[in-house]
């Protein structure tokens, strides 16, 4: 099939086969290895893109869904050398140890941030729930997108 | 100059972090290469027997399909010395989930699709396949030995007559499931084979052979494993491992993908082969921590010393690799006491070998001693902090070796003030609404081993120091420490300083692995800084260059070395769901000089987190006629998310050991994630009375528990 899409500001034309996830179109296709694949059954979260503004896990959309959609991955986000807010925060916060995880973490803190500008930590927690990290134990992930929304990052949070 | 200032003035921000939060730092399936093909494995789907016959026709037939590789077609290659890797060499099944044939073809979906299409025909053995834990199989068989160093049976003085005669004493069984690393990237490979090198005479030693780009612990290790494998010296096979998704073990050996890949790229020269395992895949034949049942006694006189000290292991080996935790060895160096007793026994079974796992045999063995600790505490209605500081040993018990540094004290009291740690004298009588509350500690500690020495290479380059060796960074800071490490010897600004690892490209490096990253590679670092500037000044001249290995102090074998901590925790149990949620938790830890505060906090708060979760979630489940796991994926296997995670904080001591070589500082991977179920579980005690010996605590485990205890709290103290 024919689809039309745009990835990171530019429109790409493509045929793909039905059966190809928008994963595998933005990694073989279009070389976007930024945006990565970690469980295939969408729990994981490290291949999170933005469909027209919203998170969506790319392991779980089929390319021609986002025929005529605009997309925005990892590689997207930063103009030219500027990072953005979220990335510079989880640069800062050492929101990350071995990456994998964190183009992930960074489009579903950019989409929770976009809806909820000023989040709580606990709603932080429960927002990024869908993105798993095995690494840093995820506090640092926290106080990135507390940071990148302006607020203090403090340490504890709401309890059970 | 105080150690805490320099502290501060180590606190760096990681030097890939700017890549990594742009998606632009290239994993191992992430190098872009032309035109590649794409490896789809397909396993057994039986446990043992002689494979009859692989009809492949229809896969070969799908276009795209460029290679249809089984022990038919595959390159006859040498006996590899890790059994698993021995793969398409025989029509034979050795466990369920080995890798029997491999699809290669110019799409992913064209590989999944064609492997889906191979048809494997077993001929069932005469009996079998054994894959039933059983601790009464009449197979089960002690052992002599323990990952080769620790004894598998080890008895010091009258260990009964103590139980038998103690004024108190705990016997408990403990039980610890199957637990999968699962880093987040997995197992992936790219394998090339350099076509145009003519023929193999003509070949110099050091003319690159096969480039493989590889997620691994340590370059050396593939690198050895396929130059033995195919023929070729060391030299002629070059890894490329820039960037390391993590690992927690399961990347520290190769595994058989990457012999099947490389394989396949044998036959298809001038072609880029990659691999990326998926999930169920990697829960198949990546290894495991095993499964563990124990039995812990103590015996303690009247003031709380221990008289006796009794632990057996009862684990699962795989008849392919007989892998088995050391998980007695806390019992051996925790604590002082005059008798002691460690046996294991193992049963061998037709399953997936396991493997190093964050923390091997300690954390699951100091799960079942730091439980007894606590119910010995409980027994004798003691604090639980002055139990353990009664119990301290002035040196090793097991070796009788001095300690190198030993602050588990300071860990013990400094955390339980810092956490405020408050336990009930009668569990269960604080609560919010259907919450009960409760607090626990545990002890944590994690030996320093000698992998043996590194080499670091020192080079002057365009007005800045490059540091040179195979070490890698599976996630924990290497290549923004290793500068640290470097400036600061060489007496320089950091920006001055870059390091280079992850390459085969570089000087000899043990593999990151046994938390001996920091301080062994770094001693190296120091000894070329020194002698760097010893050869060169400091004003050297462009391309100076400079190699040294790692250094112990003289006298190393004759102390014990092993990094401390002490873990609290604060949990509330629903009386309702019997959900355990952890409300806080506190880690202080004993980890020599802290090299950079903001990796190091980073890494203990993630032990700490996986310790959580493995206390809580994770558990893979064997089918009971096959062996492999059943829960083979994220969706069944559950680790803990943003939201099980509440309030996590560290703490160490921060001094120097004077034993671990140059940066004095002590691994700290690992010790992070020791004690820290039994801590949950102790603070279960505390909340609810309930003594769970089984992980993970899940509802089902905490509502039985209070089932067969009688009323609930919940009908007593309303």
């Amino acid at each position: 099939m024919n689809i039309t899409v745009k990835v990171d500001g530019t429109s790409y034309t493509d045929e793909v086969e039905p059966r190809t996830l928008l994963v595998y179109y933005l990694r073989e296709t279009l070389g976007k290895t930024g945006t990565v694949v970690g469980c295939d059954t969408s729990n994981c979260g490290a291949c999170t893109v933005l469909l027209d503004g919203r998170s969506v896990k790319s392991c779980n959309v089929l390319a021609v869904q986002a025929d005529g959609h605009e997309v925005t991955t990892i590689e997207g986000l930063a103009d030219g050398e500027t990072l953005t807010p979220v990335q510079e925060a989880f640069r800062e916060c050492h929101a990350l140890q071995c990456g994998f995880c964190t183009p992930g973490m960074i489009m579903q803190a950019t989409d929770l941030l976009a809806t909820n500008p000023s989040p709580t930590e606990d709603e932080v927690r429960v927002g990024m729930e869908g993105n798993l990290c095995r690494c840093t134990g995820y506090h640092n992930i926290v106080k990135a997108v507390l940071q990148a929304s302006g607020q203090p990052a403090s340490s504890g949070g709401e309890q059970a | 100059m105080s150690d805490a200032a320099t502290e501060q003035g180590r606190d760096r921000a990681r030097v890939d972090a700017p890549l990594k939060v742009s998606g632009l730092a290239p994993y191992a399936y992430e190098h872009e290469l032309e035109d590649p093909l794409f490896l789809v494995p397909v396993l057994s789907t039986v446990a043992t027997g002689a494979i009859t016959g692989i009809d492949a026709e229809a896969a070969r037939a799908v276009p795209g399909v460029a290679l249809v590789l089984t022990h038919e077609n595959a390159p006859r290659l040498a006996l590899p010395t890790i059994p698993t890797l021995a793969v398409l060499r025989k029509p034979r099944v050795r466990y369920r989930g080995e890798i029997v044939a491999a699809v290669v073809a110019d799409s992913l979906e064209t590989a999944r699709y064609a492997a889906s299409l191979v048809r494997v025909d077993y001929a069932a053995p005469p009996s079998g396949p054994d894959v039933r834990l059983d601790p009464e199989d009449p197979g089960v068989r002690p052992l002599r030995r323990v990952m080769g160093v620790y004894p598998g049976q080890h008895t010091v003085g009258d260990v009964d007559g103590e139980l038998a005669g103690a004024a108190y004493r705990v016997e408990g069984h403990y039980a610890t499931p199957v637990n999968h690393h699962n880093p987040i990237e997995p197992h992936s490979m790219v394998a090339l084979w350099h076509a145009d090198l003519g023929p193999l005479a003509t070949v110099q030693p050091r003319s690159t052979r096969l480039t493989v780009w590889d997620s691994n612990q340590g370059v050396v290790a593939p690198q050895g494993v396929l130059a033995g494998a195919f023929g070729l010296l060391p030299t002629q096979v070059e890894v490329i491992s820039p960037y390391v998704g993590g690992s927690f073990g399961t990347k520290g050996m190769p595994h058989p993908h990457v012999m099947v890949t490389a394989m396949a790229a044998r036959k298809l020269p001038g072609r880029a082969v990659k691999v990326a395992l998926t999930r169920p895949q990697m829960f198949a034949g990546t290894g495991y921590r095993p499964e563990t049942r124990q039995r812990v006694a103590l015996a303690a006189d009247e003031q709380g010393r221990l008289r006796a000290v009794d632990h057996e292991v009862f684990a699962p080996v795989s008849r392919v690799i007989p892998w088995v935790d050391p998980t007695a060895g806390p019992s051996l160096s925790m604590y002082a006491s005059p008798t002691r007793r460690v046996s294991y026994r193992a049963q061998h079974l037709d399953i997936g070998p396991g493997t190093f796992m964050r923390a091997p045999g300690e954390y699951t063995g100091m799960f079942a001693l730091e439980t007894a600790m606590d119910e010995l505490a409980r027994e004798m209605g003691m604090d639980p902090v002055e139990l353990r500081l009664r119990n301290e040993p002035e040196a090793d018990p097991e070796s009788g070796r001095p300690w190198s540094s030993r602050h588990v004290a300071t860990c013990l009291t400094e955390g339980a003030r810092i956490f405020g740690l408050e336990q009930q004298q009668q569990p269960g009588g604080r609560r919010e609404g259907e919450w009960l509350l409760g607090m626990g500690v545990a002890s944590a500690s994690f030996p320093q081993m000698g992998m043996g020495p590194s080499l670091a290479r020192i080079t002057f380059t365009g007005g800045r120091y490059v540091v040179s060796m195979q070490a890698s960074d599976i996630g924990t800071g290497a290549w923004t420490v290793l500068a640290q490490i470097a400036a600061q010897a060489l007496d320089v600004p950091q920006d001055q300083v870059e390091a280079r690892i992850g390459t085969t490209d570089a000087p000899y490096a043990i593999i990151a692995g046994g938390s001996t990253g920091t301080f062994g590679w770094g001693s190296a670092v120091v000894e070329a800084a020194q002698a760097f500037r010893a050869e060169h000044g400091s004003d050297p001249a462009e391309g100076a260059t400079t190699r040294a290995r790692t250094r112990m102090p003289q006298g190393v074998r004759g102390v014990r070395r092993m990094a401390f901590g002490a873990h609290f925790a604060e949990v509330a149990v629903s009386e309702v769901s019997g959900e355990v949620r952890v409300r806080r938790l506190y880690g202080h830890f004993d980890g020599g000089r802290i090299m950079n505060p903001r990796t190091a906090r980073s890494q203990l708060v993630g032990g700490m987190t996986m310790g959580l979760s493995g206390a809580l979630f994770e558990e893979s489940y064997r089918d009971p006629r096959f062996g492999h796991v059943v829960n083979a994926d994220l969706a069944g296997y559950h680790v803990a998310a943003h939201a099980d995670v509440v309030d996590i904080e560290v703490g160490w001591v921060g001094e120097p050991d004077p034993w671990m070589g140059a940066t004095g500082a002590k691994g700290i991977g690992e010790v992070g994630i020791v004690g820290v179920p039994a801590a949950i579980g102790n603070a279960i005690f505390d909340a609810t009375g309930l003594r769970l010996r089984e992980l993970p605590f899940t509802p089902v485990k905490v509502l039985e528990a209070w089932e067969s205890s009688g009323p609930a709290p919940a009908a007593t103290v309303r």
